[in-house]
């Protein structure tokens, strides 16, 4: 199960946070810092995965943009690694450029892909129709 | 009033500012603006507001005055509106708010919704933070959602549906009719989800478990069509059509084909052609492989394929992709138990992975090596995990260690070795080696009586140079002490014995005493140990005496108990000294009662105590057989009465004894802990028979003055390894002129038999005014915590 879903930027600005487990507003703030120190300090030829308390990170940069998924030890890590990169896929077919002003968007898309923890959709096509529809009520 | 901000805009500021001040003023003043606009009610801009007050709770910010806002966002008609507002609900609220029961009216009426996208994002909703009476109500529409034709709807609910059995269980069987036809879609998503459900299932309930069993061809025939159907642009992933749903698949097929035979049959075939068909050069098929390899383990394969699986985990652990070799390593480590031998041909890659650069692997490598050390392998396995020993972080040198210790007592080939091995982890990773790795040791060394003469020279030669780490100092004092009459009579077999004088054993043993880097613990051994030889050792006696009373004037208060005790040896009791400092019998393999020089040696005490235990309840017994004599009708029968025993025990124990304070029957004296200002606090002991590390201390508080102290409070600190219960006392008031007392029981945890100390905090009111005192109790006698 996916724990929490978190984009940090490389001086560790949380872009965007998805907590799929209820966790107090403060300890958020100390979760995301101490999982950005832990993810920085890798270099590129380390692996992947890290263990952290009792649930294991899974995460990958894109330029300056860290994605950091946080899972138990009953889902598969090489899974959420693609996971991952399905998600930025996504997100580039749907943003052409800047994503981060579009926040609400970003969610949505999120939102189509994971539930509760648990994959929904992988499609990039179905993925997206729904955020076209809203943009199409949007305009007029 | 102006229109409020766009989001874009928002964020656009926020990012402008330069030091957290700056951003926490602006994120305060758009509060203020978006506080008061919430206020006026108004309806277009609500639904911006509440998305750039969503943004400033992800930055940390509090926005909890949100919550109302976003259930007027999910009641309006707008499908932006709604959008927000139940976004707004997956973040801001959970189940601890009470305002998240007030939208089960608006959920209900969406999940009804005429168009789709408003029943996904109800159905969404209620998926990620419904609450066990939100479930309850709603279940009946999830479920009808389930049995609609839409897939859009249908992937949605399913996941819906795994909440909602996750927050009520009772509700599985609701959803059993549903699933029928869940396998039979087109739709991957679908397919996903639904398999998602039936793991859920199945893992929750065993009945549902094997009702499902029957579902294993369907599902081996979806694997398959999957594998061999060509190029699918829908959901291809780097040329293998959707990963996501094998993966999900195979690992339904591991729960269900777990302990059964028929189903692991079934399976057996599709296994071995995901096995060998997926593509491993990227990263997608790798997973696949280590889904199966997962699912191959579990279940009751054939050993063909189970040594399929693990070579291909010995595959790839020689991949060059770290992700690769660090899964690989997991599921080893999950296998080994399992299949020792297949994982024992892949054991020099596993030593080669111990000298990786990154930490997540050097961990599993190490944990696997432990798991693969056995007798045939000990000696060179043990060479590697030393080498990694010294050369590792220091995250790891504890756990190391601590695992070398355990490999070595299983599988040590000769006493000798053992010895060397755990000399040098002393020595490598002296101060990271825990606590009970001291006492076992020396246990080790006294039960390998022909090593003793060779132990003592390696442990005198290691600290000559350098006696900073604390274990390594600990047992080298403790063997020194022990055998140094060995080591100054320099006899050897094995190596060149070094030649020691008793003066140089002297020099060290004092260095060590007076260093800075000795801890208290370190600096007790070597004291004691220089006690010892006085024994041992000839000519040097007067040298000994000399420093014992040194230190009988030390502020560490355990030192200078203990050269006390000892000068005390050398004056009043020289005739004993012999006795009690004589060599260490070999001891048992038993963990309880640590050895200490007072009980073992000196064996009369025991017997002691326990002679005077038995008369006491054979007088008893007497006066109830004078009873029963009575009820028969008195008989002319004298009851016969044992003799009562004699109060002191005239054993060359005795004088000892006065040493040790009054025996009472218990066989602990019971001390004054605290006597000042008429108030007197005397502390009796037991020791529990079930927990010999627990003492149980009852605490007398009584007042000589003739004013009671009321509000009596007794508050009690122990040192850092002692734990500390306190139970209620029998009253907070001690009457005057000693007429009564206060009982308190403490009960105090020593898992490691240190010597116990404990600083006490007296409050009460006398005389009208507050009192309050500070003490420290030192003088708890030795059987109460050893």
């Amino acid at each position: 199960m996916i724990k929490f879903f978190l984009m940090v930027n490389k001086q560790g600005q949380t872009r965007l946070s998805r907590y799929y487990e209820h966790i107090e507003i403060h300890k958020r703030t100390m979760l995301e810092a101490e999982v950005i120190k832990n993810c920085l300090s890798r270099s590129k030829d380390q692996c992947s995965f890290i263990e952290y308390k009792d649930f294991k990170l899974v995460y990958r940069q894109y330029a300056a943009l860290f994605v950091v998924v946080g899972i138990n030890e009953s889902e598969n890590e090489m899974a959420v690694y693609e996971l991952i990169h399905n998600f930025v896929e996504v997100l580039d077919k749907y943003f052409s450029r800047v994503i981060m002003f579009n926040l609400d968007r970003v969610h949505l898309i999120l939102d189509e892909m994971v539930l509760n923890g648990c994959i929904v959709e992988t499609n990039p096509n179905r993925i997206l129709a729904p955020l076209f529809v809203l943009d199409k009520v949007a305009e007029s | 009033m102006p229109a409020p901000i766009r989001l874009r805009e928002l964020i656009r500021t926020i990012r402008t500012a330069r030091t957290q001040a700056e951003e926490r003023e602006m994120i305060q003043k758009e509060c203020a603006a978006i506080r008061s606009s919430f206020r006026e009610e108004d309806n277009t801009y609500r639904c911006r507001n509440v998305a750039k007050l969503l943004y400033m709770h992800m930055l940390g910010y509090p926005a909890h005055f949100g919550q109302l806002e976003c259930l007027k966002l999910i009641a309006s008609q707008k499908f932006t509106d709604k959008r927000i507002g139940y976004l707004g609900a997956m973040l801001l609220l959970d189940e601890r708010q009470d305002v998240h029961l007030l939208m089960t009216n608006c959920i209900k009426n969406d999940l009804n919704h005429s168009t789709q996208y408003v029943q996904g994002l109800a159905l969404c909703t209620l998926g990620c933070m419904g609450s066990s009476e939100m479930c309850r109500d709603l279940a009946g529409e999830v479920e009808k959602l389930l049995k609609t034709s839409n897939s859009y709807l249908r992937k949605k609910a399913a996941l819906c549906a795994v909440h909602v059995i996750r927050k009520v269980p009772e509700l599985m069987e609701m959803f059993l009719p549903a699933t029928k036809n869940l396998l039979n879609e087109k739709n991957h998503g679908v397919l996903h989800t639904s398999v998602v459900l039936l793991t859920e299932m199945c893992e929750r309930s065993p009945d549902m478990l094997a009702h499902f069993r029957k579902l294993v061809p369907q599902l081996v025939r979806i694997l398959k069509n999957l594998i061999m159907s060509g190029y699918s642009p829908e959901h291809d992933v780097s040329g293998i059509s959707d990963p996501f749903l094998q993966v999900r698949i195979l690992r339904l097929l591991r729960i269900l084909g777990r302990n059964d035979d028929d189903s692991s049959e079934a399976m057996n075939d599709i296994l071995a052609q995901v096995a060998t068909n997926t593509e491993t050069s990227k990263n997608v098929g790798n997973a696949i492989l280590y889904e199966t390899v997962l699912t191959i383990m579990d279940i009751k394969s054939e050993s063909g394929l189970r040594v399929l699986a693990i070579n291909i985990l010995g595959r790839f652990l020689l991949n060059n992709d770290k992700n690769i070799r660090y899964v690989a390593l997991t599921s080893l480590l999950k296998t080994v138990q399992t299949d020792h031998n297949a994982v024992q041909r892949h054991r020099s890659t596993i030593v080669d992975c111990l000298k990786d650069l990154d930490v997540s692997i050097k961990r599993r490598a190490m944990e696997l090596s432990f798991a693969l050390v056995n007798g045939n392998n000990v000696r060179g396995m043990m060479k590697e995990l030393l080498y990694f020993l010294d050369s590792c972080e220091p995250e790891f040198k504890a756990d190391c260690a601590s695992g070398i210790f355990l490999a070595a007592e299983k599988y040590a080939p000769s006493k000798r070795w053992h010895i060397d091995t755990i000399m040098r982890v002393l020595t490598t990773a002296g101060s990271y080696v825990r606590d009970d790795a001291v006492p076992n040791l020396i246990q080790l060394i006294t039960n390998s009586v022909e090593m003793h003469a060779y132990t003592v020279q390696r442990l005198y030669k290691a600290i000559l140079g350098d006696y900073s780490q604390q274990p390594l100092v600990q047992v080298a004092s403790w063997c020194i002490g022990e055998y140094g009459d060995l080591l100054v009579s320099g006899q050897c077999e094995e190596e060149e014995p070094v030649q020691v004088t008793e003066d140089e054993v002297l020099d060290i043993l004092e260095s060590v005493l007076i260093s800075n880097m000795s801890a208290s613990v370190t600096r007790g051994y070597a004291l004691t140990a220089i006690m010892k030889l006085s024994t041992r050792f000839t000519c040097t006696v007067n040298r000994i005496k000399k420093v014992v009373s040194i230190y009988g004037s030390s502020i560490d208060v355990e030192i200078q108990q203990r050269a006390v005790e000892y000068n005390a040896l050398f004056k009043k009791y020289d005739h004993m000294r012999p006795a009690l400092l004589e060599r260490m019998p070999v001891m048992e393999k038993v963990t309880t009662n640590g050895p200490t020089e007072i009980v073992q040696t000196n064996g009369e005490t025991e017997t002691a105590v326990l002679e005077t235990k038995p008369p006491h309840s054979g007088l008893q017994t007497g006066s109830q057989a004078n009873d029963l004599l009575d009820l028969l009708g008195g008989n002319d029968i004298t009851p016969v009465i044992p003799t009562a025993p004699t109060s002191k025990p005239a054993s060359a124990g005795g004088e000892l004894l006065d040493l040790l304070g009054d025996l009472n029957l218990t066989g602990i004296p019971s001390i004054t802990a605290y006597s000042k200002n008429g108030l007197k606090i005397d502390f009796s002991f037991e020791r529990s028979n079930t927990n010999p590390s627990v003492t149980v201390i009852t605490i007398q508080a009584s007042n000589s003055t003739e004013l009671d102290m009321t509000d009596f409070v007794f508050q009690a600190a122990v040192p850092k390894t002692f734990q500390l219960q306190l139970l209620s006392p029998s009253s907070s008031v001690i009457p005057a002129f000693n007429s009564g007392t206060i009982t308190q029981v403490i009960k105090v945890l020593n898992p490691q038999k240190q010597q116990l100390r404990m600083r006490i905090k007296l409050t009460y009111n006398h005389k009208g005014s507050a009192m309050q005192d500070l003490a420290e109790v030192n003088n708890f006698p030795p059987q109460s915590w050893q």
